[in-house]
C-alpha cells in the first residue's frame, strides 16, 4: 500500500500530500486543517463530513481522498469568514439553527447546494434537501427556517457572489 | 478507519477492463463507495464469488484491491450517461450514472418513471450523489432500490470485458446476497430496457423505518400494459389489464418476480378484487427472513399492502400524476 502524492483543491487552496490509498477525503481534509468537516458516523448516515465535490454536496467519509484528486472540494469555511460570512452562515445564527454545532457544516453545504440549484426552495424542498443531514439537538424547525432566511436575504442582494471562494486568501488555521 | 487494500485509477474504460482481466477476482471495481467502503469498515465484505452461480462467501480478508471506476463516468461517454437509442428501441443508463441523475433525467421520467420513483426514495440526497446504478446492481443487496423497477421495465445489463461484451437480463444476473453473473473480469457497463408501450404504467412503493437513509422493510414495483390509461379514480375497475409485471425487493435473497400474480392479471378488468389476489399471490413468491427491519411475517404482510397499493396506483391515476414528492408518505 504506497502512498502517493495527491494534489487536492480546497477553498481555493492547493494542497499537494502524501496519502495513502485507503485515507478518505474526510482524513485528508481535517489532517490538512480542514477541521470543520466533521467526522459522524462514517457510513453516510449523518452528513456531518459534507462537502462540495465539484459543486455537488457528497459524504466525504465515502470519497477516498485519491478520487477526489484534482476535483474542486469546498467546505463550510470555504463559504465565508466571521467577517464577511455567507448568508446561509449568518441565517443558521440568526435564526437559533446551531445547538452544538457539530452537524451544522454539514447542513450549510447541503443547504449551499440547494440554493444553487432552486433559489426560492418550498419547505418540503428544503427538508428533502437536508434529508441526509442528521442534527441530533433536534433543531430542525430552525434549520430550515434558516434556510428560508438565507434564500429571502440573497434574492435581495442579488450582488452577493454565488461562491465566496475567491475572496478567502489567508490559509485556514493548521495548514503548514 | 478503513482496512488497508492497493487502489488501480484507470483512465478510461479499455484500461480498467484491462486492469479486470490481469487482476482477476483480487480487484474488485469500486463505483460511488457508499456501500463497499462502509461495508469494508465494518470488516465484513460478504463477495466476489469465484464463479457465477457459486453461493460461497469470501470473507473480507481476500479483497486486498479496488479499482476506481468513479472517474469513468465523465471520461467514457456511455458508461455515465442516460440516452434513449431509439434506433433499437432501448433506453439505455450507463453503469456510472449517478442515482441523483435518474432522479432529474428527463428520458428516465418519460420512459421509466418507476425508476425515477425508485431513486427518489433511494437514500438520501448525499448518497445519491455517489452512488451509482452499475453499483447498486453489481452490489446486489436484496434490498436494492433500482432492481424491483428495472425488474418490471425488463432491463437487461450490458457487462464488458477486454474480450467483449455480452448482455445478460437482470433477472439472471441477479442471483443470491451479494451474488451476480458478473465474471470477475466483467465491468457492469450500461443498463438497458425497451422503451415501454404507450399504454403502459408503473409504479413503485417502498416500506422503511424512516423517509431518509432507510433500507427497505419491502418495495414492490409494477408494471402494467393496459388496455387505455386510466382518466381519474372514477375509472377504477373498467381498465383492462393485458400484461402485468411484479417486483419485490428485500422479501428474499435476490429481487424477484411475482410470476404467479402477474399471470392472475392477464387480460383481467383491474377490479379490487382482481388486485386483492394478485397481492395474495405475491406474498407466495417471497421467501422473508427476520431482521433488523422487520420480522418474516411483517414482511409477508406488508408485501401484499404494497402490491395491492402500487396496482391501485396504475388503475386509478393517470400516469403524469407527479409522484414522488417528500410528503408523499411512506409506502
Amino acid at each position: 500500500m504506497q502512498p502517493k502524492i495527491v494534489t487536492l483543491y480546497v477553498n481555493g487552496h492547493t494542497h499537494q500530500v502524501a496519502l495513502a490509498p485507503n485515507v478518505t477525503l474526510l482524513q485528508a481534509l481535517r489532517d490538512l486543517g480542514y477541521t470543520d468537516v466533521k467526522n459522524g458516523c462514517e457510513k453516510g448516515d449523518c452528513g456531518a463530513c459534507a462537502v462540495l465535490l465539484n459543486g455537488q454536496p457528497v459524504n466525504s467519509c465515502l470519497v477516498l481522498a485519491w478520487q477526489a484528486e484534482r476535483a474542486e472540494i469546498v467546505t463550510d469555511a470555504g463559504l465565508g469568514t466571521i467577517d464577511h460570512p455567507h448568508p446561509l452562515q449568518e441565517a443558521f445564527a440568526d435564526a437559533g439553527a446551531v445547538q452544538c454545532g457539530y452537524c451544522t457544516p454539514g447542513f450549510i453545504i447541503a443547504a449551499k447546494a440547494l440554493l444553487d440549484r432552486v433559489p426560492h426552495p418550498t419547505e418540503d424542498q428544503i427538508r428533502e434537501a437536508l434529508s441526509g443531514n442528521l442534527c441530533r439537538c433536534t433543531g430542525y424547525g430552525q434549520i430550515v427556517e434558516a434556510v428560508q432566511m438565507a434564500a429571502e436575504k440573497i434574492s435581495r442582494n442579488q450582488v452577493f457572489p454565488k461562491n465566496l471562494v475567491s475572496e478567502v486568501d489567508s490559509p485556514p488555521r493548521g495548514v503548514p | 478507519m478503513l482496512p488497508e487494500f492497493e487502489l488501480l485509477m484507470p483512465h478510461t474504460l479499455p484500461e480498467a477492463l484491462d486492469m479486470l482481466a490481469q487482476g482477476g477476482p483480487d480487484v474488485v471495481p469500486l463505483a460511488g463507495g457508499t456501500a463497499l467502503l462502509v461495508d469494508m469498515r465494518g470488516g465484513h465484505l460478504h463477495h466476489l464469488p469465484e464463479s457465477a452461480g457459486e453461493y460461497t462467501r469470501e470473507p473480507f480478508g481476500k479483497v486486498k484491491c479496488l479499482m476506481d471506476v468513479s472517474h469513468l463516468a465523465a471520461s467514457s461517454e456511455p458508461f455515465g450517461k442516460v440516452e434513449c437509442r431509439r434506433e433499437d428501441g432501448h433506453v439505455a443508463v450507463g453503469g456510472g450514472v449517478a442515482i441523483a441523475e435518474l432522479v432529474d433525467s428527463p428520458l428516465v421520467a418519460r420512459y421509466g418513471p418507476v425508476l425515477g420513483q425508485a431513486a427518489r426514495r433511494f437514500a438520501n440526497p448525499l448518497v445519491r450523489n455517489r452512488a451509482t446504478l452499475g453499483g447498486n446492481l453489481a452490489y446486489a443487496s436484496p434490498a436494492a432500490d433500482t432492481a424491483p423497477p428495472l425488474l418490471v421495465l425488463g432491463a437487461e445489463v450490458e457487462l464488458a470485458s477486454a474480450a467483449g461484451t455480452r448482455r445478460v437480463s437482470l433477472e439472471d444476473f441477479l442471483l443470491g446476497v451479494h451474488q451476480t453473473a458478473r465474471r470477475p473480469d466483467e465491468l457492469l457497463t450500461a443498463v438497458r430496457w425497451p422503451v415501454p408501450a404507450p399504454q403502459a404504467a408503473g409504479a413503485y412503493r417502498k416500506l422503511a423505518l424512516r423517509q431518509a437513509t432507510a433500507v427497505s422493510v419491502v418495495s414492490v414495483a409494477v408494471m402494467v400494459e393496459l388496455s387505455h390509461l386510466p382518466e381519474s379514480s372514477q375509472s377504477f375497475g373498467k381498465v383492462e389489464c393485458r400484461q402485468a409485471r411484479i417486483a419485490l425487493g428485500a422479501v428474499a435473497p435476490r429481487p424477484i418476480r411475482a410470476h404467479a400474480a402477474e399471470e392472475v392479471l392477464r387480460g383481467q378488468p383491474l377490479t379490487p378484487e382482481a388486485i386483492a389476489e394478485a397481492a395474495r399471490l405475491a406474498v407466495e413468491a417471497t421467501c422473508c427472513i427476520d431482521d433488523l427491519r422487520g420480522s418474516a411475517a411483517y414482511r409477508q404482510r406488508v408485501t401484499e399492502v404494497l402490491v395491492r397499493r402500487a396496482l391501485t396506483d396504475v388503475a386509478t391515476f393517470p400516469p403524469s400524476r407527479k409522484l414522488g414528492s417528500f410528503r408523499e408518505g411512506n409506502s
